[in-house]
């Protein structure tokens, strides 16, 4: 469904060159939920961008269904982490869940279905008239998934979207995000920092390293389907996979601090001043 | 209700002070060109209603209309083009500098020029000078449209027309309409100044007639009705900026609370 293959970014940035992203290949079957985790700032969003086909990679390449992407590809839908900024102020909630079904040419009652459906999906079927600006942080997000449901796409990526809630709001979302996936059968890739949520959410969990990112380990989350804040959380072999997952990352954030090291000492080793 | 009153009584408070010391200080003058305020209220209607409304006070309305709202076309719809572009911004960005700080008064004898002295003048005459705060203000907001919201309509393949109306020109708003409220009172000093240099009728030009023929309360009365037109068309303004900018001003009180 969705491959990527050598994925390279790296940023051009007054005379250095900074490399985000160095080597990242993985694989995304049809109907799949995946979380790709890792420490913070290892080019999660970057990676995101370049599969989101809003950014060009340096080199390597992200296949939709065989299909390199080259821009936004129309299957998709990006659920960004600052649902503020992402929803329109001036537009109410129906018709910011609307607008990407009105550009897409349907026809109105198609789209007032859609609209409809998709709000009360993320349980929110008495907001249509309201604006985003009047509704909380965790409802403001339900809108931006909304919108994003509505658009019916088949792969719909999410970056690190519940980052900004609080924590109860957050678990809330999660359920909501299982819950619209197997409901819906779309794969879903979430990005996230957080390793609870990514083992608790992901069928899959990519552990990038820190950057310049590489895959650091794959894992199969061999929970239950059925998943609930309250017994999954304690039960043993969640415990185990966060562990395993917590310990990765350590070792991907030992191993860039190690990279960085050797590469001063090679620097004092040509007689040049490290940094 | 209450609430209400004491809205009225506070924006009613300050003009009718000044008017009453106004009434008192004038009352016993005997100077003429310092006419009693009494005098130049008694005055105001056989002024200004009838014939002269006709005549005068519509066609600078008239022109006013015209001028400002060719400025806000050309303001709006070039503002949008530099504001998109990087590479237009910087070619046009210092001629645009140079042209604003040209006082625009100064561009009447030259455009008599070519206009001539009639209503096309002075609709020029306004619209170059209401044009610049459209403009850059204008630019401005086109400018910094928010780099999440573009990525989202680029995601959501909103392009083109949808992009323009539905993202740049609604998130640039509140800056263009903040360079309209600057263009309207331009407008008006323009208007007036437009039709003091040549004219055969407006308010400008009544008021200098008036100044020449040393009818004194008559000229007041004109400096009046421009103070009253300014400030009904800044009312006007502001409940056409609250329906508008309705979104603008609950967001940002929604920031404010939280």
């Amino acid at each position: 469904m969705l491959d990527i293959r050598g994925l390279r970014k790296t940023y051009q940035g007054s005379g250095r060159q900074v490399e985000a992203v160095r080597d990242l290949t993985f694989t995304v079957k049809a109907g799949e939920l995946v979380c790709l985790v890792g420490p913070s700032g290892c080019g999660k969003t970057t990676l995101l961008k370049c599969m989101g086909g809003l950014l060009d990679p340096t080199s390597g390449e992200v296949l939709l269904d065989g299909v390199p992407v080259t821009g936004p590809p129309p299957g998709m839908a990006i659920v960004f982490q600052e649902y503020g900024r992402s929803l329109f102020p001036w537009m109410r909630v129906a018709e910011n869940v609307e607008l990407p079904l009105k550009e897409k040419g349907l026809p109105k009652a198609k789209r007032r279905r859609l609209v409809t459906d998709a709000l009360r999906s993320v349980g929110l079927p008495d907001a249509a008239d309201a604006y985003p600006w009047q509704l909380s942080g965790g409802m403001q997000q339900r809108v931006a998934i909304a919108r994003a449901l509505a658009y019916e796409p088949q792969v719909l990526l999410m970056d690190e979207p519940f980052a900004a809630v609080d924590a109860q709001t957050r678990a809330d979302l999660e359920d909501l995000v299982r819950v619209l996936w197997q409901e819906r059968g779309i794969t879903v890739l979430f990005v996230t920092h957080d390793i609870d949520e990514a083992v608790y959410l992901g069928e899959r969990v990519v552990v990038l390293s820190a950057s310049p990112t590489v895959v650091q380990d794959e894992l199969y989350i061999d929970l239950p389907d059925e998943r609930d804040q309250l017994h999954t959380r304690v039960s043993p072999r969640f415990t185990e996979l966060r562990t395993h997952v917590y310990e990765q990352i350590q070792a991907a954030k030992r191993a860039a601090r190690a990279d960085t090291s050797t590469l001063s000492a090679a620097a004092d080793g040509d007689g040049r001043p490290a940094g | 209700m209450k609430a209400l009153t004491r809205q009225v009584l506070f924006a009613v408070g300050l003009p009718a002070v000044l008017l009453g010391l106004w009434w008192a200080a004038s009352d016993g003058s005997t100077d003429p060109f310092w006419p009693p305020l009494r005098t130049i209220l008694r005055t105001f209607p056989s002024v200004w209603t009838g014939e002269r409304l006709r005549s005068d006070v519509v066609p600078s309305v008239l022109r006013l209309a015209a001028g400002y709202a060719l400025a806000g076309l050309v303001g709006v719809g070039l503002g949008t083009l530099i504001g998109s572009r990087r590479g237009v911004r910087a070619f046009c960005e210092p001629v645009l500098e140079f042209l604003r700080a040209v006082p625009p008064p100064v561009l009447v004898p030259v455009i008599m020029l070519f206009a001539g002295i009639g209503d096309t003048m002075k609709i020029v005459v306004i619209a170059s000078g209401c044009v610049w705060p459209v403009l850059l203000n204008t630019v401005e907001g086109v400018r910094a449209v928010d780099s999440v919201m573009v990525e989202t309509a680029r995601s959501y393949h909103i392009g083109g027309v949808g992009r323009l109306r539905h993202l740049v020109l609604p998130a640039a708003s509140p800056q263009i309409v903040a360079g309209l409220r600057q263009a309207l009172s331009i407008g008006i000093i323009l208007m007036v100044i437009s039709e003091m240099f040549a004219a055969n009728n407006g308010i400008g030009f009544t008021v200098v007639q008036f100044q020449r023929s040393f009818a004194i309360p008559d000229m007041w009365t004109g400096i009046l009705l421009l103070g009253l037109l300014g400030f009904l068309l800044s009312v006007a303004f502001h409940f056409a900026e609250r329906r508008v900018l309705g979104w603008y001003h609950g967001l940002r009180a929604s920031t404010r609370r939280s």
